[in-house]
C-alpha cells in the first residue's frame, strides 16, 4: 500500500470551509482521495462542496470513522487544531499550514506524547506540500499529474522542490510509491528518520529520495540511521550550497546556525555513511536511474 | 526579528534582571545629559546597532568626561559601523545608550536558544564569559552548562539552581543567579523569542549580578501575537532591498551575485541558486514567491528583484502546480511590460500547461530566453549575464 496513505483512507479536512480549504479538499477528492468530512466549528451540520461538516473532529471521527486529517487552519489556530486530531484517536495528521510559532510545536509535541507510542498520531509537517500515493490517493496541495505510480519513496521538506525531482523521474519513466513532505519548520511532526523507517519497511517501495537543505540536525541524523539500519538504497540531495551563513533562507528552519548545518557538511556526513548523492538539482532523475539499474543488476 | 540591546535591557529589567543604569540618545547633546542623569565619572557609550562585536570595531566607548562622552557620541552617531558580523557595508549608528560603568570581578555567559535536536528551549552557560559561544565552545568545550526545559512546566528552579553551581558560583549569589535565569527563560518565553544572549554576565566586585550587554531576536512567525515586540522593529537596520520586499510580502535574502532570482518555493529557490553557482555564476538573491505566482505578485517580484542595482541578468524558475504554465506566462509577460526591464531575462516554466506557457512566451514579442530544464535555465542566465557585463563594458 505504500506508506502512510492509501485509496481506502478515510479522511477529513480541517479548517474545510475556508478558502484554501475549499480549494484543495475538491482537488484531493478528485484525485481519488476518501474525504469523509470537514470539521469547521460554528458550521457543524452543512454540507459543504458535498461533504459533511463537523464542530469538533471527535464528532466527525465518531460520525465517519476518519483515520486521518489534513489541517489547513490559519497559523494562529493550527496547533490547537493537530491536538484537536491527535486527542480524537487519528492516526495521521497532515498540517499544510505554514507560519506557526515554534512555541506551539513545542506544546505541540509535548502534547502528543501523553499518548503511548502504538496509539500516538503521526503528525507529518507543518509547512509541508503533504503526501501522495499516486494513482492511489492525495493528503496535500501538490499537483497530482506530476507523479508516475510506482516504487521509488520520495521525502523532502520542500515542495516545489520535491515536484521537480518527481518530474524528473516521471521523464524517465521512474514512478513514485509515496512522496512524504515533512515541511520546511524548525520543529516539525516527522523527521526524515522517521518517515525512511516506514519506506524501509514498505514492501511497494525499492529505494528512497530524501530531500533535505540547510539548518537543523535531522539530515545527520538520518544519515546515521540509514548506515546501521537501511538495506534499501537511499539517495539524497541537499539544496543550499549558495547559502551563507546565518541567513533565514525563506523556511523557518533553513538557517545556518551551528556546525554540520550547511549544504556541504551535510553532504559530506551524507556521503560518509553511504549515501548516493544527487550532485546537482538537475540530476534527480538520473542519479536514480543509475541507482536502480545497478540493484537490477545486482538481484 | 532582532532588537537593539536597549530594547532587549528593558524587557529584562521588567522579569528582574539586573542591569546596568543607563539612557538612551539620539545627539551628543542628550548622551551628556544622560550621563549627569546617572551620575557618577566614568560612563560607557554604546553604538545601537543590530550585531555583536562592536567593541572590537569602536563602537564601545569608555568616557571619564562630558567632554568625551560628547565626542564619543559625535564619533559613532550618523555613521556606519562595520563588524565582523554586519558585512562589509556595516550598520548605520542613529541611537546610543549611556551606561554607568560597573566594576567586574568576574564575566559570564548566558544563552537560551530554540534547540531542534530536543525541540525544546535549551539554557546554556558558561563561566568563561566576554567570548563568542563558538569561541567558549573550541576552546572550553567543558565549561559549557546546558539544560533543556519542558514546554509543559517551564523552567523549574532546580535547574537554575543546577546551572548557578555549576557555573562554581558563591554560595551568597545563588539566590540571585536563580532570580536571573527564571527572568531570563519567562522573557525568552512571553515574548515568543527565538534567541537570547547575556554576554557577558557579569559578578561585581560588590556582590551582584549584572546583564552587561543583551542580545534577542524574536520568532517571527509569533508576531501577530507580539505587538509590542513588532513595534520595536528597526527598518534601518536591515537590508533596504530586503525591507523592500518584506513589505510587500516576499521572501528575499539579499546577496553579493548580479543574477536575480524569482522563484516559487523555498526549497527550488535554494536548488536553483544552487545550479546557478554551479554554472559559474553568482545569485544575487533568494526570493520565494510562494505558492500563488499571480500576476501581481510576479510584478512585485520583478521590482524587488530590480530595486538592487548589481543585476546583469533575471532568471525566473516557476513549477506550477495548482496554477497553470499558461497563467503564470500571461503573468509574466504582464510584469515585464508593467515594470520595464532591461536585463537579459530567462524563464522556465515547469508542470502544468508547459507547452501552452512556453508558446504564450515565445509569442508574445518580449525578449524572453526560454528554457526548458533546470540546468539549462542556469547555464543560459550566466551565458545571459556575461554576454551583458561584456557589451555594457563596451
Amino acid at each position: 500500500m505504500a506508506v502512510l496513505l492509501n485509496r481506502r483512507t478515510r479522511v477529513i479536512v480541517q479548517g474545510l470551509t475556508g478558502k484554501i480549504g475549499s480549494f484543495h479538499a475538491d482537488d484531493m477528492k478528485r484525485y481519488g482521495t476518501n474525504v469523509v468530512g470537514g470539521v469547521t466549528p460554528g458550521k457543524g451540520g452543512l454540507v459543504h462542496q458535498g461533504i459533511p461538516v463537523f464542530n469538533t473532529v471527535r464528532g466527525a471521527v465518531r460520525e465517519t470513522g476518519a483515520e486521518a486529517s489534513i489541517v489547513f487552519v490559519p497559523p494562529p489556530f493550527a496547533a490547537d487544531s493537530i491536538m484537536e486530531a491527535a486527542d480524537a484517536g487519528l492516526k495521521l495528521c497532515v498540517c499544510i499550514t505554514d507560519g506557526i510559532p515554534s512555541q506551539d510545536m513545542m506544546r505541540v509535541k509535548r502534547y502528543m506524547r501523553r499518548f503511548r507510542y502504538e496509539d500516538r498520531m503521526r503528525l507529518v509537517g507543518p509547512n509541508c506540500a503533504g503526501v501522495i500515493t499516486p494513482g492511489q490517493a492525495l493528503m496535500g496541495i501538490m499537483p497530482g499529474n506530476i507523479y508516475l505510480p510506482g516504487r521509488v519513496g520520495i521525502v523532502g521538506r520542500s515542495g516545489t522542490l520535491g515536484y521537480e525531482a518527481a518530474s524528473q523521474m516521471k521523464a524517465l519513466g521512474i514512478g513514485v510509491s509515496t512522496s512524504v513532505g515533512i515541511g520546511g519548520d524548525p520543529i516539525n511532526g516527522s523527521s526524515f528518520k522517521d518517515i525512511l523507517k516506514l519506506f524501509e519497511e514498505d514492501p511497494d517501495t525499492d529505494a528512497v529520495v530524501m530531500i533535505g537543505e540547510i539548518g537543523g540536525p535531522q539530515e545527520a541524523e538520518a544519515a546515521e540511521w540509514a548506515k546501521h539500519h537501511m538495506r534499501k538504497p537511499l539517495i539524497a540531495y541537499i539544496a543550499g550550497l549558495s547559502a551563507p551563513k546565518g541567513k533565514r533562507m525563506g523556511h523557518a528552519g533553513a538557517i545556518i546556525s551551528a556546525f554540520g548545518e550547511s549544504a556541504q557538511e551535510k553532504v559530506e556526513i551524507l556521503r560518509d555513511a553511504g549515501v548516493t548523492i544527487v550532485p546537482t538539482p538537475a540530476a534527480f532523475g538520473p542519479t536514480v536511474q543509475g541507482v536502480l539499474e545497478q540493484q537490477k543488476k545486482a538481484a | 526579528m532582532d532588537i537593539h540591546e536597549y530594547q532587549a535591557k528593558e524587557l529584562l529589567a521588567r522579569y528582574s534582571v539586573q542591569i546596568p543604569r543607563g539612557g538612551l540618545a539620539y545627539s551628543p547633546e542628550q548622551a551628556t545629559y544622560r550621563a549627569s542623569e546617572i551620575g557618577g565619572g566614568k560612563w560607557v557609550v554604546k553604538a545601537q546597532i543590530h550585531s555583536g562585536a562592536r567593541g572590537k570595531a569602536g563602537g564601545i566607548r569608555i568616557c571619564s568626561s562630558d567632554n568625551e562622552v560628547s565626542e564619543a557620541a559625535e564619533s559613532m552617531l550618523g555613521r556606519k559601523l562595520v563588524t565582523h558580523q554586519t558585512g562589509p557595508k556595516g550598520k548605520l549608528v542613529s541611537r546610543l545608550y549611556v551606561e554607568e560603568t560597573v566594576d567586574i570581578r568576574q564575566e559570564l555567559y548566558l544563552g537560551i536558544v530554540l534547540d531542534r535536536k530536543s525541540e525544546r528551549v535549551m539554557i546554556v552557560a558558561s563561566a568563561s564569559g566576554g567570548m563568542e559561544i563558538e569561541e567558549i565552545a573550541e576552546k572550553q568545550p567543558d565549561s559549557i552548562i546546558r539544560a533543556i526545559v519542558d514546554p509543559g512546566a517551564g523552567m523549574q528552579q532546580f535547574q537554575a539552581r543546577e546551572i548557578a553551581f555549576g557555573l562554581g558560583l558563591d554560595n551568597s549569589l545563588i539566590g540571585k543567579a536563580v532570580d536571573t535565569l527564571l527572568g531570563c527563560y519567562r522573557v525568552f518565553r512571553d515574548f515568543d523569542a527565538s534567541m537570547l544572549e547575556i554576554n557577558p554576565l557579569v559578578i561585581t566586585r560588590d556582590g551582584n549580578l549584572i546583564a552587561l550587554d543583551a542580545k534577542m531576536s524574536f520568532d517571527e512567525n509569533a508576531l501577530f501575537r507580539r505587538a509590542e515586540i513588532s513595534e520595536l522593529r528597526d527598518k534601518s537596520q536591515e537590508d533596504p532591498r530586503e525591507t523592500f520586499a518584506s513589505d510587500r510580502g516576499l521572501s528575499y535574502v539579499g546577496l553579493d551575485g548580479n543574477i536575480g532570482c524569482i522563484i516559487n518555493g523555498a526549497g527550488l529557490a535554494m536548488a536553483t541558486m544552487d545550479m546557478i553557482k554551479i554554472a559559474g555564476g553568482e545569485p544575487a538573491n533568494f526570493l520565494d514567491i510562494g505558492g500563488g505566482a499571480s500576476p501581481e505578485r510576479v510584478a512585485k517580484a520583478f521590482r524587488a528583484v530590480l530595486a538592487d542595482k548589481n543585476i546583469e541578468t533575471i532568471l525566473v524558475n516557476i513549477f506550477a502546480g495548482i496554477n497553470r504554465c499558461d497563467w503564470v506566462a500571461e503573468g509574466v509577460i504582464k510584469a515585464i511590460r508593467e515594470v520595464g526591464v532591461k536585463v537579459p531575462l530567462v524563464v522556465r516554466l515547469a508542470g502544468t500547461n508547459v507547452e501552452e506557457g512556453r508558446r504564450i512566451l515565445a509569442e508574445s514579442g518580449e525578449q524572453v530566453i526560454v528554457a526548458d530544464t533546470l540546468a539549462e535555465a542556469a547555464e543560459k542566465s550566466v551565458e545571459a549575464m556575461r554576454a551583458y557585463s561584456k557589451s555594457k563594458k563596451n
